[in-house]
């Protein structure tokens, strides 16, 4: 029998009340599975199960106040393991945490692994039984207990009636590590020191979804006989916290607005003659290279200020203009992006404009943007162009309602007046807009303003 | 230093506020982001806690339905609350193994947060011992409610910069006769972004931890 005791849930803490049982008697219980829930203060926690087993009687009643430790309730270890159908399925629920063998894991590292996993396996046995020389083990306990492969009969406990906490693990863990400083080193050696609390928390998740980080098999190299003749056909990496950003905003994005894109061709020729004038002069005054972006963006905020409603937000039913024209422009990294915003871009000149997206990129790609330069941006810009697109369908940067893609700007033959063929700069420029908020009409005459600034640009840059 | 990334939500219906929490929670006890801390408004809502009694409702069902007021029992510590526009509500999501193993010191360090940046606007929050939450001349202007699983804290503080207190006459708030106030009703005519902020700068120096944000706007585009 297991006692399930009232934990201490902080110092100060000395009592706490069983708000609910999430388990009845008789009930069948994972080891870490939520048991019940306490209540101190104005904090609700739920507790999990110590143990894997049958509950087999609760002592404390729901809604009544004990001190810590107390026994509230108790599992039945051995009752559960005699079950023959339980143990089928504490076999499938609780080592699988220590060995993923459903992961797709190439067959190369099996071998390795499963030797691996055979001391822990037995290990867990030793813990069934030892848990009741020593009593009630933590769960964090019993996982390091596992993965040192330790009994527990031999570490002195110097927690609440001598219960072995993680401090204890730890310490017989630093002495047998100076006892064996000679000899070769125990294979918990080869396991991570004691962990951190940082690395604790990534190598404790739930029982149910080890991430494979945890468990990875070993380097290739100490199997590469083997490697060579199956060479494994994928290869399993998590994703960057930046990549799962990335991909839950897309997702919102797309599930929050109704995007729609079209698509107007601009004759870039008037800029690129500007462009050409000033290129070298830009550069030698101000260090930095004269790109199309900053005319794009001058267009974009004067066509923003003629068309307030590009520049709104949606807040439930209500419309939000912004009355600030604040300019995300979409930075590729080395794997993700980020869109740092231009604040007032209608205020700010073609050299302004091309200084602060310079600076921004620069800054963008160092990782050195403070928080309120990628906030508060109320329409976007984002350049394919660069990497040689035509033109492509943006997502919107939420809460905006619009973003604008720019194409490549490239010399094409365009038929104009009098029916001539003509070398024009030509550029794609699309603009996907939320429909919930913005009708066709209205996002085509703001690209036509922004067309139209464009093409008969008479701005001076310097 | 610890990171805690932070998100301006807007807002956020108070369902869809629990099923991100949960996810979030999920990938927290995983490892697989750092901790959080959500900002939002919810709509006018009112919840119940586990250990809420039905009775601090003054309001039938169909009355809150009139009145546009969604209704819910929820999962977290406390008694009843009114949730609605002009009310910062924040929601972090830590995992206090990397801070401190400590549910009360924790309502504590929010209770600070919000004391420090009442701070910034001239205002001086104050603890009232046996009454979770924080203070101003015995009026209530910030409540705390947490759940706690493995660690890993979900739920958190409900502040009053702009709330219509109005609504808070359907409900006992917090189950204690004892009335509300907010940063407006008090002169102090913050705007919901700057005492955001405010919250921000606080909690990096309450839970000591580096605060990165807001993530949610930045990294949508194609």
């Amino acid at each position: 029998m297991i006692d399930v005791v009232m934990p201490q849930m902080g110092e100060s803490i000395v009592e706490g009340t069983v708000t609910r049982w999430l388990k009845k008697p008789g009930d069948r219980v994972e080891r870490d599975e939520a048991l019940f829930e306490i209540s101190t203060d104005k904090v609700d926690t739920e507790i999990p199960s110590p143990a894997a087993g049958t509950l087999a009687e609760i002592l404390v009643p729901e809604g009544q106040t004990v001190p810590i430790n107390t026994v509230v309730a108790r599992i039945d270890e051995t009752g559960a393991a005699r079950a023959p159908s339980a143990a089928v399925e504490e076999a499938a629920a609780a080592p699988p945490a220590e060995q993923p063998a459903a992961p797709p894991t190439p067959a190369v590292p099996a071998a390795p692994e499963a030797a691996a996993a055979a001391p822990a396996a037995a290990a867990v046995e030793d813990l069934q039984a030892a848990a009741e020389a020593v009593g009630p083990l933590s769960p964090l306990v019993r996982k390091m207990l596992r993965e040192h492969n330790l009994d527990p009969r031999l570490i002195k406990g110097t927690g609440a009636g001598g219960r072995i906490t993680k401090q204890d693990v730890e310490a017989y863990l630093a002495a047998r590590a100076r006892e064996a400083a000679a000899p070769p080193p125990p294979p918990a050696a080869e396991a991570p020191p004691p962990p951190s609390t940082r690395a604790e928390a990534a190598a404790a998740p739930p029982a149910a979804a080890p991430p494979p980080a945890v468990a990875a098999p070993p380097p290739a190299a100490e199997v590469t006989p083997v490697a060579r003749a199956e060479a494994p056909k994928v290869r399993v990496e998590p994703m960057s916290i930046m990549r799962q950003r990335i991909a839950e905003h897309m997702v919102l994005s797309k599930r929050t607005s109704a995007h729609v894109t079209t698509i107007h061709r601009v004759d870039m020729t008037r800029v690129a003659r500007m462009r050409e004038r000033y290129k070298a002069e830009v550069q030698q005054r101000y260090g930095f290279s004269l790109t199309y972006l900053p005319f794009i963006t001058r267009a974009a905020a004067q066509a923003l200020r003629a068309y307030p409603l590009l520049n709104a937000s949606i807040d439930g039913t209500n419309i939000v203009y912004h009355n600030e024209i604040n300019i995300g422009i979409a930075v590729a990294l080395d794997n993700g992006l980020i869109v740092p915003v231009i604040r007032n871009a209608d205020e700010k000149s073609v050299i302004g404009l091309q200084r602060a997206i310079a600076d921004l990129a620069a800054r963008a790609r160092s990782r050195q943007l403070k928080p309120d330069e990628v906030h508060g941006g109320t329409f976007s810009i984002t350049n394919f162009g660069s990497y040689g697109s035509l033109t492509g369908t943006p997502i919107i940067n939420q809460p905006q309602v619009a973003i604008l893609g720019v194409g490549v700007v490239e010399k094409a033959p365009v038929v104009v007046d009098d029916d001539k063929i003509a070398i024009r700069s030509v550029c794609l420029l699309s603009l996907t807009f939320d429909h919930r908020l913005i009708d066709g009409a209205l996002a085509d005459q703001f690209m036509q303003k922004i067309k139209s600034v464009l093409e008969n640009w008479s701005e001076e840059v310097l | 230093m610890r990171v805690c990334e932070w998100r301006e939500l807007g807002r956020v219906r108070y369902g869809d506020a629990l099923r991100l929490q949960r996810e979030l929670v999920e990938k927290r006890k995983q490892g697989a982001i750092p901790d959080q801390l959500l900002l939002l408004e919810h709509p006018h809502v009112i919840t119940l806690g586990r250990n809420g009694r039905l009775q601090n409702l003054l309001a039938a069902p169909e009355v809150l339905e009139r009145a546009g007021i969604e209704f819910f029992h929820t999962d977290r510590g406390g008694d009843i609350t009114y949730h609605g526009p002009g009310q910062v509500v924040g929601y972090p999501i830590l995992d206090l193994r990397e801070w401190r193993r400590d549910v009360v010191a924790y309502v504590r360090a929010l209770e600070q947060v919000i004391i420090e940046a009442l701070a910034q606007f001239g205002l001086r929050g104050e603890r009232v011992e046996g009454r979770t939450g924080v203070w101003i001349d015995g009026r209530k202007i910030a409540a705390i409610g947490v759940h706690v699983s493995r660690w890993v804290t979900s739920h958190g503080f409900a502040f009053n910069v702009s709330t219509d207190l109005n609504y808070f006459r359907y409900i006992v708030p917090c189950g204690l006769a004892a009335p509300v106030t907010s940063m407006w009703e008090l002169g102090a005519r913050a705007e919901l972004r700057e005492v955001h902020a405010a919250l921000v700068a606080a909690f990096s120096r309450v839970f000591e931890c580096e605060m990165i944000g807001p993530v949610i706007p930045a990294e949508q585009v194609k």
